[in-house]
């Protein structure tokens, strides 16, 4: 593999990484806050649709991703309605809402465009554009360096670098913050959140929520950004790749980021390599579709560290039992 | 004393459940510009009125029960298998090398032999997380999703690359010998005047599938095994003073969920492509479910429900035929039963406890 074939594969892991990225620090807000999603996945797809439709309809990709961005959160609503006010169980809330962006986004992307599920295909300011980090351009010919800050860092769309951005973010928050430790303790032991007056409804809820402005972030980039367009499944297991990142990174936010570019490495290899030659092995494709899957499996099995979820995450909540 | 007599818990609270979703599906309709009524009266014409449409709702039903059956089993030892769909696709894998690599003499016998593989190759897929979960305290839900996952994968791998007949364009195995034919509904209830379920999927497995619900009921109110399998799902902490080893129940009760889910290959696989191919569940591990949630876990009402999603999915591909509503209708369907009928059962419940409190109250002042 020469240079430049690793500058174009690392520049494809930071775009791949992001929505992974994005999806995961969701994850984290709501588990870290006892409330287990695994919709996350449904809520990155009806984003991606109401995105892509919106930013169609009104030529403005900003006021597609508010669309979508709202559309996530009224599922994380109706997951915190499910699982925080009516104590049902959190899974099968998730595996509902999954079911239901599958199937509402084909039927009005059907319905709006008749095109077999997916949108038109955004032009101009309907598409996320490129942003040019400052003295790339100028940096490019400094050997090494160069290529790396003016291809792998620079040129992305503006959303990557809030993803890259939301993770020192995300760490200030939850463990910096009065906010952040309510929220942890609330998926430890929230009777004892509870018992100091704070309100475990509130602060699940408003973990929840987050999980859905972030599952939408994630959504519309992959409709406006990643991708010119809404495409039926186009989210393609993300959601659940990046619930595997999650429990890779322990419930962290810098472990999230470490394992969501290893993850997104590896769906950038499988993408530019359908088989791929280590010495005499080849290695194929789908080894490297499944190893995100393998490797949480392995994770979880506590054979390399134990990955313990926050304590109280899956359990509804009864005051005064 | 309960707060609600126990007919109100089985029938009341699920019928009120699957009204809402009914209703909601209507404006759903509503909303595409199609008269719900009208879709209804479609959807039954197509896969009730007439034999053939009988034929696929009750192939679609074999396949529910069998992942329903799956779900329920595992419920009553409180573990949510979501893995239903990578079991079949593996239990897939175990009846094509079943049927490809043994010369079978007779349909009846092949199916015996695909039974057992495709029981025995589900049961396998559903061993390691029952494993991880019950030593390594690793969660089933998300281990058995990393396992759909895997499994697509792998046998992405071996029909790409190792089934394959040479020559082949699709990703599939070749087509299984005529020996292992099944007999199809229409093989067996037609006379030479009277074709009936003409070209319809359903088959002999479909017997199977009732077997299997009476072979679950069994199970689980009739043996000393099913007894420990509800008695941990109920308290792990008490089954275990009360001797029952919650390794033991974990992994007996995935290995058969995960056979049960195994065996809906054979009306698939064996039953109507002839041949494995990719995605061979197409999303019945899933529907399972929604099955098992409204037929509480019961092998009774599981048949119902898996009766209901047959006629749903049969009268949702007549819908896409002639109103150009695509099938994903269904998947909001199911969607919604999941949620009335499982997330959101409080939702109808403490209405209907407080109701019921309430007339109480003044019956007794």
């Amino acid at each position: 593999m020469d240079f430049g074939t690793l500058i174009q594969l690392l520049e494809s892991t930071i775009r791949m990484s992001t929505p992974l990225l994005l999806a995961c620090l969701a994850g984290l807000f709501s588990e870290r806050a006892g409330i287990f999603d695994i919709g996350l996945e449904g809520k990155m797809l009806i984003a991606a649709f109401f995105s892509a439709a919106v930013a169609f309809s009104t030529g403005n990709v900003w006021l597609g991703l508010l669309a979508g961005i709202a559309a996530s959160v009224v599922l994380s609503a109706i997951h915190g309605l499910a699982s925080i006010t009516f104590r049902g169980n959190q899974l099968i809330s998730g595996v509902a809402l999954n079911f239901l962006a599958s199937g509402l986004t084909v039927l009005i992307a059907q319905s709006w465009y008749s095109q077999g599920g997916k949108t038109p295909t955004l032009t101009g300011d309907a598409r996320l554009g490129e942003v040019t980090l400052p003295f790339a351009d100028a940096l490019r010919d400094v050997p090494f360096i160069g290529p790396i800050y003016a291809d792998v860092i620079s040129g992305h769309a503006s959303l990557v670098y809030v993803a890259f951005l939301a993770v020192p973010l995300t760490w200030w928050v939850l463990f910096r913050t009065r906010f952040g430790l309510r929220l942890r303790a609330v998926g430890e032991s929230p009777e004892a959140v509870d018992t100091a007056g704070i309100s475990v409804v509130r602060l699940r809820f408003t973990a929840v929520i987050i999980c859905g402005v972030l599952c939408g972030i994630a959504g519309a980039y992959m409709a406006t950004g990643l991708q010119p367009f809404f495409g039926k499944e186009m989210t393609a297991g993300r959601g659940y790749i990046a619930l595997a990142a999650l429990i890779f990174a322990k419930w962290r936010p810098w472990y999230a980021l470490m394992a969501c570019l290893l993850f997104g490495f590896l769906q950038a290899l499988a993408i530019r390599f359908q088989n791929f030659d280590i010495g005499p092995f080849t290695v194929p494709v789908q080894v490297m579709d499944a190893l995100p899957y393998i490797l949480t499996v392995i994770i979880l099995a506590g054979f390399i560290g134990k990955a313990i979820p926050p304590r109280a995450g899956g359990e509804p909540y009864v005051k005064e039992r | 004393m309960d707060k609600m007599p126990a007919w109100a818990d089985a029938v009341l609270v699920p019928l009120i459940s699957i009204l809402i979703a009914a209703v909601l599906s209507a404006l759903v309709i509503a909303a595409l510009g199609m008269n719900p009524f009208e879709a209804f009266r479609l959807m039954v014409e197509g896969a009730l009125m007439k034999s053939s449409g009988w034929g696929y709702t009750l192939y679609y039903a074999t396949n529910f029960i069998f992942t329903g059956l799956a779900v329920s089993v595992a419920f009553h030892a409180k573990m949510f298998n979501i893995g239903g769909e990578g079991q079949a696709q593996i239990g897939g894998l175990g009846v094509a090398l079943c049927c490809l690599f043994i010369p079978w003499p007779h349909w009846s016998l092949a199916l015996i032999g695909a039974t057992i593989s495709a029981a025995a190759f589900g049961a396998l897929w559903a061993y390691v997380p029952a494993i991880l979960q019950a030593k390594r305290g690793s969660h089933i839900v998300i281990t058995t999703i990393m396992f759909n996952f895997i499994a697509a994968a792998l046998i992405n791998y071996i029909l790409v690359n190792i089934l394959r007949p040479s020559g082949g364009m699709e990703p599939a195995t070749a087509t299984f010998p005529e020996a292992v034919h099944l007999p199809t509904f229409q093989d067996m209830f037609s006379t030479a005047d009277n074709v009936l379920f003409r070209g319809s999927p359903a088959n002999i497995t479909f017997f199977i599938a009732i077997l299997a619900c009476i072979a679950v009921w069994l199970l689980i109110w009739r043996t000393r095994l099913g007894y420990e399998i509800r008695a941990f799902g109920h308290s792990e902490t008490g089954a275990k003073y009360a001797g029952i080893s919650p390794v033991r129940i974990t992994v007996i009760s995935m290995l058969i969920s995960g056979a049960l889910a195994g065996l809906m290959a054979i009306n698939a696989t064996m039953g109507e492509a002839e041949r494995l191919v990719l995605n061979a569940s197409e999303g019945a591990g899933f529907i399972g479910i929604a099955v098992a949630l409204m037929g509480r876990s019961h092998p009774l009402g599981v048949f119902l429900a898996a009766l209901l999603f047959g006629f749903l999915y049969q009268g949702g591909a007549e819908l896409a035929f002639w109103a150009n509503i695509p099938r994903e209708l269904i998947t909001v369907i199911q969607a919604l039963v999941i949620l009335f009928t499982g997330a959101l059962d409080n939702f109808v419940r403490w209405p209907l406890e407080r109701l019921f409190l309430a007339t109480r109250k003044k019956g007794t002042a």
